[in-house]
Order: C-alpha cells, then structure tokens, then sequence
C-alpha cells in the first residue's frame, strides 16, 4: 500500500540530497542552482501529498504559485550568472567575494 | 500492487537522478539528471491525482527552465577540474549533514505514528473529478490576487534577465529606434525651389 507517508518520505530524501549537494558543490553557481531546484521540488512533494491526504486543492495552488517564484528565480539567477561570468570568467563563488565593501 | 511497484520504481530512479545531479563531474550531466528527476516526479504526481500539476512541471520544468539551464552551461566555458576542487574534503560534511537532516524528517514522520491520517490510503477522487477544473476554480476566486501578483513576478524576470544580460557597446552599427520615430517631416524633406528655364 502507497500512504501519503512514502510519498513523504521520498521527499525528505530527495531535500536532504539537495542539503548534501550545496554541500558539495559549494564552488559551483550553477550547480548551486540546480540543487535549489531540487528542494523547492521536494517541497512540492509535501504540499501535492498533504493536498491529497485532506482532499484539498488550496496545497496545489501553491505549489502552482511556487512553481511560477521557482522558474523567475532561475531566470533572474542564471542573468546573474551570465554577467558574473563576463566580468570574472569564471563561475566560482570565491569570485563573488569581489562584491565586498 | 501495481501502484506499488511503480511508486518503488519512480522513486529509485528519483533518487537515483538526483545523486547523478550533485555527484555529476560535468554540469551537462547534472542538468540532464536534473531533467529525469523531474520527469520521474511528474510521474510521482501523477500517481498523487495532481494531474495538472504534472503536466505543468514537465512543460514548464523541463520544456522551458532545464533548456535555460543547458544554454547557459553551454554557452559558459567552465573550468570543471577547478569546480572540482574541494570535492573530496567536502563530500564526507555533505554526506553528514544529508544523514542528519534525514534523519530529523524521518523522526518527526515516522516517531509516533500509529494513528496518524498519512499512514492511510486516501481514497482515490471520484470519477470525472477534472484536477485542473479544481484548480483553476480556486486559482480565479479565492487566489485572484495571488494569481496576478504571480503575473507581475513573471513580467518583473523578464524584465530583469533581459536587462541583466544587455550589453551595450561601443562602436555597434545598430538603430536607434526612438531618434527614427522622432524624426520630423522638416528634417528629412526639402522642398526645392527650381527656376522653370527653357533653353
């Protein structure tokens, strides 16, 4: 039997990846990004699975809403990274360290 | 038993894609991993009756922002043995704190549960129930407002990424669309007076 709990569980697993993957590649921007993703996803997870426990669709209209801050933020983030890069060459995140003062 | 075995089978291959994602030596295959993991949750959510939202994560995630991701990883020349640096020394605090955060979700999901409602089966919807009727019922009456401020966040990264990413410099041979509409009828025509002469 499928509960609403392995459906849970699968997105604590899939958050606490993307927690190691910042982890990880804590160099990397546009790996930085990525892994960014992957937790507003497994956050979704939560929200689609609560919806469907209570029946509700309140849940959905905000992963809807997530989803549309998550594809802007993306946008915007990689403009950034694209400027970051054409300034530095490089995508490191030691570069950022310039932006101080 | 069939939705058992899909629901292991979806989930392997997520948390498989995902480990691809931040393990990946190349961010070509990080954003490619990236793309199955949301493939694979579409077809989680298809399993959870969000129907609408599956389709939308497929077209939006993978149609528009992967493809945005894959052009800017491309385009970009990255040094990947420097990224690489660091690897190592991290991967051990990665691995960690994954534990520790799991394990964190796992006590508060899992201590206690007898009883709890998500250790149910919901009952599926009823038939002809339209999951994006439902949805789009609630998006235009009760989250109007959130509905249209969500449309000014979208117009605000268009308007950002593109001006972000303009670049002007000097020495182009472009137009200069505002001076072409300004333009008057006095600047560009003169009316000549030629004397009528007859040899």
């Amino acid at each position: 039997m499928v509960t609403v709990a392995h459906y849970l569980t699968v997105a604590a697993v899939l958050f606490s990846l993307s927690v190691a993957g910042i982890f990880i590649n804590r160099r990397n921007v546009i790996l930085l990004l990525m892994c960014i993703e992957l937790m507003l996803l497994a956050v979704n997870f939560n929200f689609i699975a609560f919806s469907r426990l209570w029946g509700d669709t309140v849940g959905q209209s905000f992963v809807f809403f997530i989803l549309t801050v998550a594809a802007s933020e993306a946008a915007i983030g990689l403009a950034i990274l694209v400027v970051l890069f054409r300034n530095t060459r490089s995508i490191n995140v030691d570069a950022l360290a310039k932006l101080k003062g | 038993m069939i939705s058992q075995i899909l629901f292991y089978l979806f989930s392997a291959v997520l948390v498989a894609a995902a480990i691809g994602v931040i393990a990946s030596r190349n961010p070509v295959y990080s954003a490619l991993y990236l793309v199955l993991a949301f493939v694979q949750s579409a077809a989680l959510w298809l399993m959870m009756e969000a129907e609408f939202l599956a389709v939308v994560l497929v077209l939006v995630y993978v149609g528009a922002v992967m493809v945005l991701f894959l052009f800017v990883v491309m385009m970009l020349d990255i040094n990947v043995e420097e990224m690489r640096q660091g690897f190592t020394r991290y991967v051990w605090l990665g691995i960690a704190v994954a534990l520790g955060v799991i394990a964190e979700i796992g006590y508060v999901l899992w201590s206690q549960a007898e009883g709890r409602q998500f250790l149910t089966v919901p009952e599926p919807y009823p038939e002809g129930l339209s999951n994006a009727t439902e949805i789009g019922a609630a998006l235009y009456t009760e989250h109007l407002y959130a509905f249209e401020i969500a449309g000014m966040i979208l117009l605000l990264a268009i308007v950002a990424a593109i001006s972000l990413t303009m670049r002007r410099r000097e020495g182009l041979k472009v137009q200069d669309v505002s001076a072409q509409v300004a333009v008057r009828r006095e600047d560009r025509i003169r009316i000549a007076q030629v004397e009528a002469t007859r040899e």
